[in-house]
């Protein structure tokens, strides 16, 4: 049921023309960044050599893809996400869901699958791009697949805050404005402490993606992920089911 | 007296729903065996559609039970769920599906396994006459059309409670009929909830008729016992639902509907 679930979400994503354009327009803005860096490397390329231990290709050009990456799907999820709950209700069809013989569960991971299957897209066209490097060099694949695992995360714990976040309205594009606001703050939320090791600068969502970026998987990492995505989830399901008792 | 249980399709005992303080239905009970079909009446806000939700498990009751054919809604909705196929107000529509595309998302939704999905997909599609717009997108039908689809989706997977929340709003004359025509059809081998507005639609299609008022059933007979008493729907219609609302907020506007 999930997965049925999962199929007709793409499908519907895929039948209107906001999936194709984020995908170009994604596409469009992430080569941009990727050239520019390589840009740069082959400009400072020269000088590199006669470092002891210089940086590689991986992590001077794939790296920044990644975290440039990770912003622009920030920006993309609320488009994405607004459209899976609140514009159901909007459209009257979430009683075709709810009349279903199936679970609020399956309603809610079928949905967070499907657009988790259409971030997968993304981050397989940004995988190529840097794949595409090696018609001139070799790669640091453990660095790239860090990275790819860090997106993958980091898109997972987009989809679950915005999906509850869609949960809680009717209204597209109040649930569109409330995620963009909330990933921005759990973005910046770091910016105002000046304190190193404050506990509010755990809070912040990049700052555990930054440590994937670098190549390093930590757990605290995973865990504050783990606990992010599990957290969301669990808070959508409970809120459709609440729904139904309180009417 | 198993018998009777066995044949009833579904049963609603003591069915209430409160908004905060506001009792929206109110001690509801409604029995339905299977080939009948019941019309379900009673002025806007009278609860209808509430209690309609509360039978296809899209709203929890506040009090009481809903079984489908003896499977208790709250306790199993799966398999209760399986068991309804419901048209809400607004048919509920993916407008940027094909009809075919919806009719099958519906089917696997309940549970209709892959071997039976296409004949299920073309029973449907027969009969509720669809089979010219299957590679249509539902956004592009008509309205009649679309209602269509609505009543296809709450067929195709053979339940045995039909309930429809006003099929034949907005529909021309003919496609009344039609749709007409196939709830009759329905309700020969299925039970079939019927909420509408349209009182001579009731007494042409429905073997029973039950009125809610203000959240409380105020009516429960036949149409057969209505005929044999001589009595027209409209004027059990207007005696009971205009008399309360009169004598609650609104001035007596005639003496006449007192008693």
């Amino acid at each position: 049921m999930i997965f049925t679930i999962a199929c007709k979400e793409l499908k519907t994503l895929f039948a209107s023309p906001l999936a194709w354009t984020l995908l170009a327009l994604m596409q469009l803005v992430l080569a941009w960044v990727f050239l520019g860096r390589l840009d740069a490397f082959l400009e400072i390329q020269s000088q590199l050599v006669q470092i002891a231990n210089p940086p590689g290709v991986t992590e001077i050009i794939v790296a920044p893809a990644f975290a440039m990456a990770a912003v622009v799907l920030l920006m993309a999820t609320p488009l994405l996400t607004m459209r899976l709950i609140a514009e159901e209700r909007r459209n009257h069809t979430m009683t075709f869901l709810i009349s279903a013989p199936i679970s609020m569960t399956d309603i809610v991971l079928g949905k967070f699958l499907g657009l988790m299957i259409f971030f997968c897209s993304v981050i397989v066209l940004v995988a190529v791009l840097s794949l595409s490097l090696l018609a001139g060099g070799t790669l640091d694949v453990g660095l790239l697949l860090s990275n790819v695992a860090g997106l993958l995360l980091i898109c997972a714990c987009f989809a679950s805050l915005g999906l509850y976040i869609s949960c809680l309205t009717a209204q597209p594009a109040i649930a569109a404005a409330g995620t963009l606001g909330a990933l921005l703050g759990l973005w910046v939320v770091d910016i105002a402490v000046d304190d190193a090791d404050s506990i509010m600068r755990n809070f912040s969502l990049l700052k555990h993606y930054e440590s994937f970026n670098r190549g390093l998987i930590d757990t605290f990492d995973l865990a504050y992920f783990a606990l992010f995505i599990l957290t969301f989830l669990v808070l959508a399901i409970r809120r459709l089911d609440g729904e139904r008792l309180r009417g | 007296m198993n018998e009777q249980i066995a044949s009833a399709t579904i049963s609603a005992r003591g069915l209430c729903r409160n908004f905060g303080n506001h009792a929206a239905v109110c001690e509801i009970n409604l029995e339905l065996k299977r080939g009948e079909v019941l019309g379900f009446l009673g002025p806007n806000g009278a609860g209808k559609t509430t209690t309609m939700r509360m039978l296809t498990g899209n709203l929890a009751p506040s009090a009481g039970s809903v079984e489908i054919c003896g499977i208790d809604l709250l306790d199993r909705p799966r398999d209760a769920k399986a068991r309804i196929g419901y048209l809400p107000e607004t048919p509920p529509l993916y407008r940027e599906l094909t009809v075919d595309e919806y009719l099958r998302l519906a089917a696997r939704l309940h549970r209709v396994g892959n071997a039976n999905l296409h004949s299920a997909l073309a029973e449907a599609k027969q009969r509720c006459g669809l089979n010219d717009v299957g590679r249509r997108l539902i956004g592009s039908l008509s309205k009649g059309y679309q209602q269509r689809v609505g009543i296809a989706q709450a067929i195709i997977h053979n339940p045995d409670v039909v309930i429809l929340d006003e099929p034949t709003v907005g529909l021309d004359p003919n496609q009344m009929r039609e749709i007409r025509t196939l709830i009759r059809e329905l309700g020969a081998e299925r039970s079939v909830i019927l909420s509408t507005h349209i009182l001579p639609e009731v007494e042409s299609v429905c073997d029973r008729v039950q009125i809610m008022h203000q959240g409380h059933m105020v009516f429960n007979d036949s149409i057969a016992g209505l005929k044999q008493r001589q009595t027209s729907l409209e004027e059990v219609f207007a005696q009971l639902t205009l008399d309360k609302e009169s004598s609650g907020d609104i001035q007596p506007k005639s003496g006449s509907w007192t008693g």
